[in-house]
């Protein structure tokens, strides 16, 4: 039984609907690629499911990222789990965190790169560096599904490569809208194609190339 | 050639200011008024550090009552802005505003006498509406992004902190810190009604005719506030925060059979505590109203008026002062100073002084009002002048004044001068406790005649006009069409 399915779901802006009706699920194991340009409703299918799902463990990676710059990139991260804890030990962490969460959350941050900036308020970063401590957040966070709008975007080759294994390894499930298709091919199970709001490809990635997909701009 | 909005609105607030001063009474009835400025002058350059013995005491416990003010404020403003969204918080926090400091230490001192606990309360409990408001605005203006991604589940405390609290800290930081250098002019202002704070030695040496006592103690408090930056500091603000409640004097015990029945009887009109029924009630009422609030609301409003336009030309005046589109360096230097000055001293402590110099009537309290908020607003289109790019042939002088600078500023200038306007109207009402016969002489009257139950209908009474003038100048802002970001520079 699969609990993250969507049956003729829409989105509307206004009274135009803009996406759908469409129906689909995500299967454990399946790391979902959305693929189309830029308008075809990539980002507003994240929304759509975050909103369905959210009685779910899902963690959502906006394209916006969504970090507090003046907060520490630590204290970013730690916020994947402010659920875990009081909220006493929550106030206690701004002040001085616990030496567990420091060690944890290090080697999450050294896994994407950028422990050495641990202490550094979020504001002070670049766009790739912000793009990793996002990623290190929703890696802490954990949980059944991941959602993440152009994870990868301002990272360059090898990096780009090494946070969507972690990425993808992490979650048991994952729906990534990409925008570089040799990089969905090769770490993404299933390729779904958006177009205009409708869903016009649905295939596993084996049986797909980059060239083939390019029909799809 | 059409006239243009703004200026109508102008022409128009200047036309009924002058209507109101034929109206007023702006006699100077001090037989030698000139004698006394030059005393206190001399008394400003020849300051008297030794003669007031307790001129240490006077600081310490202005700061205190301060700190202990602002913050017991800003925690409950915190609280009230996390519900403020509610429309009955929004109104509670609208009207515990609209009561000016002086008039909530006027009925703590029928309560709690002379404890510090009326002093506290006095600076807490107005400014926790203002800062509720402010808060609330800051809050709403953060990134809501960082709360959406959050994990569901997270508990709400911790969501609001780490989402929202954490963005927002900077900028409730920065208005917390200006609300402090309000917090101690309001602190030093309520000596004049009792508490052990400058005002109050002011008064006595002013009483006793000492102007070197007068100069020293006026010279530590612009360094108080003037130093404010390099001795307030974020690592040492606990400490200070956690001594100030044991630096406030003990004052009087509080009498706690007065409390009761200040509460429960003194301030219940005198026909229904005399179980005379609705009518007499009415009739009282009337009575009251016809009498007293009529005469102060008439009063309060000529000299609103007034001294609206007075801080206008002011402000207009003087902003070339800081400007570096006229002044250089040194100049600028020296016009900072003067503005600090200015807008440092409180309107209640300048109309006290000018009133000791020139006699009771309508000019002392003109003169406080434009040179308090003139040098307000003056600072802030000084400010804005200086970001603003001349072309390198621009004209000089007079010719750069009135056709490069004020037609840019005057949008700015004018929505500061309305987001004052509530403020100089509760300063006017309040500094009729000097004897010029605005509201807070007949509030004060009665508090002396011990008819609280009048005080206090005529303080609600102050607090509607306040609430109304600050719908008025939101309309006429609207109407301009007029946006200043600054609308937070309120005391």
């Amino acid at each position: 039984m699969t609990r993250f399915t969507l049956t003729d779901a829409e989105a509307h802006y206004g009274a135009t609907r803009v996406l759908g009706p469409l129906s689909l699920s995500v299967d454990e194991g399946e790391h979902v690629a959305l693929i189309g340009k830029s308008g075809a409703g990539k980002s507003t299918l994240l929304s759509l499911m975050f909103d369905h799902w959210r009685e779910q463990p899902v963690a959502l990676m906006p394209q916006a990222l969504g970090l507090v710059d003046t907060l520490s990139v630590f204290h970013n991260v730690y916020m994947g789990r402010l659920d875990r804890h009081r909220w006493w030990r929550n106030l206690a962490t701004l002040a001085r965190p616990w030496r567990r969460d420091i060690d944890e959350i290090t080697a999450l941050l050294e896994d994407v790169g950028i422990a050495e900036k641990r202490w550094t308020p979020c504001g002070e970063l670049s766009g790739g560096q912000r793009q990793r401590v996002a990623a290190a957040r929703v890696l802490y966070q954990q949980g059944d599904l991941l959602l993440a709008d152009e994870p990868v975007s301002a990272l360059d080759g090898p990096q780009a490569s090494a946070v969507m294994a972690k990425l993808t390894g992490r979650y048991p499930r994952t729906v990534l809208a990409m925008h570089d298709l040799e990089l969905a091919l090769s770490f993404c199970t299933r390729i779904v194609g958006l177009k205009d709001g409708a869903i016009v490809l649905d295939a596993p990635s084996e049986t797909l190339t980059a060239a083939a997909l390019q029909d799809l701009y | 050639m059409p006239l243009r909005a703004t200026t109508r609105v102008t022409l128009g607030l200047v036309l009924l200011a002058l209507v109101c001063l034929l109206l007023g009474d702006f006699e100077i009835s001090a037989h030698d008024p000139w004698r006394s400025l030059g005393q206190l002058f001399l008394g400003l350059i020849q300051p008297d550090f030794t003669s007031v013995d307790s001129l240490g005491e006077a600081l310490l416990r202005t700061v205190a009552f301060a700190f202990v003010g602002v913050g017991v404020g800003a925690l409950a403003g915190m609280a009230l802005a996390l519900c403020f969204h509610r429309w009955w918080v929004r109104t509670f926090c609208a009207f515990i505003r609209a009561i000016h400091e002086l008039f909530w230490a006027l009925i703590f001192l029928q309560s709690f006498g002379l404890h510090p606990v009326t002093g506290v309360l006095a600076i807490a409990i107005p400014y926790a509406g203002i800062f509720a408001k402010v808060y609330a605005e800051i809050l709403d203006e953060t990134d809501p992004l960082p709360g959406q991604v959050l994990p569901r589940g997270a508990g709400r405390l911790s969501a609001l902190v780490y989402a929202r609290v954490s963005q927002a800290w900077p900028h409730l930081v920065s208005y917390t810190a200006y609300r402090l250098e309000c917090g101690l002019r309001s602190s030093a202002v309520l000596g004049f009604v009792g508490m052990p704070t400058i005002g109050y030695h002011l008064m006595a040496a002013f009483a006793q005719g000492h102007y070197p006592t007068v100069g020293a103690l006026l010279l530590m408090f612009y360094l108080l506030i003037g130093t404010l930056r390099w001795w307030v500091r974020p690592k040492i603000l606990p400490l200070y925060l956690a001594a100030a409640p044991f630096l406030l004097g003990t004052g009087l015990p509080i009498m706690w059979s007065n409390v009761t029945r200040f509460f429960t009887e003194d301030i219940v009109p005198a026909p229904l505590r005399r179980g005379e029924g609705l009518e007499a009630l009415w009739e009282w009422f009337g009575q009251l109203f016809v009498q007293q609030a009529l005469p102060g609301i008439w009063n309060t409003l000529l000299l609103t008026q007034i001294a609206l336009v007075a801080t206008g030309a002011l402000a207009l005046a003087l902003f070339p002062l800081i400007s570096r589109h006229f002044t250089r360096r040194a100049g600028g230097m020296a016009g900072h100073v003067v503005l600090v000055v200015m807008r440092s001293t409180p309107e209640y402590m300048l109309a006290f002084i000018l009133l000791q110099l020139w006699g009771p009537s309508m000019l002392p309290a003109v003169v406080a009002l434009a040179l308090h908020n003139g040098g307000i607003i003056a600072h802030l289109v000084g400010r804005r002048s200086n970001e603003i790019t001349l072309r390198q042939d621009a004209p000089q002088g007079m010719n750069r004044y009135a056709f490069e600078m004020v037609p840019r500023l005057y949008g700015p200038f004018l929505a500061l001068l309305f987001y004052r306007w509530e403020i100089i109207l509760r300063e006017t009402a309040i500094l009729g406790i000097l004897g010029i016969a605005t509201l807070g002489f007949f509030v004060d009257s009665a508090i002396q005649e011990m008819r609280f139950d009048r005080a206090m209908v005529l303080i609600l009474i102050t607090a509607l006009i306040n609430i109304g003038v600050d719908v008025l100048a939101r309309r006429l802002r609207g109407y301009l069409r007029l946006r200043h970001g600054v609308d937070r520079q309120q005391c």
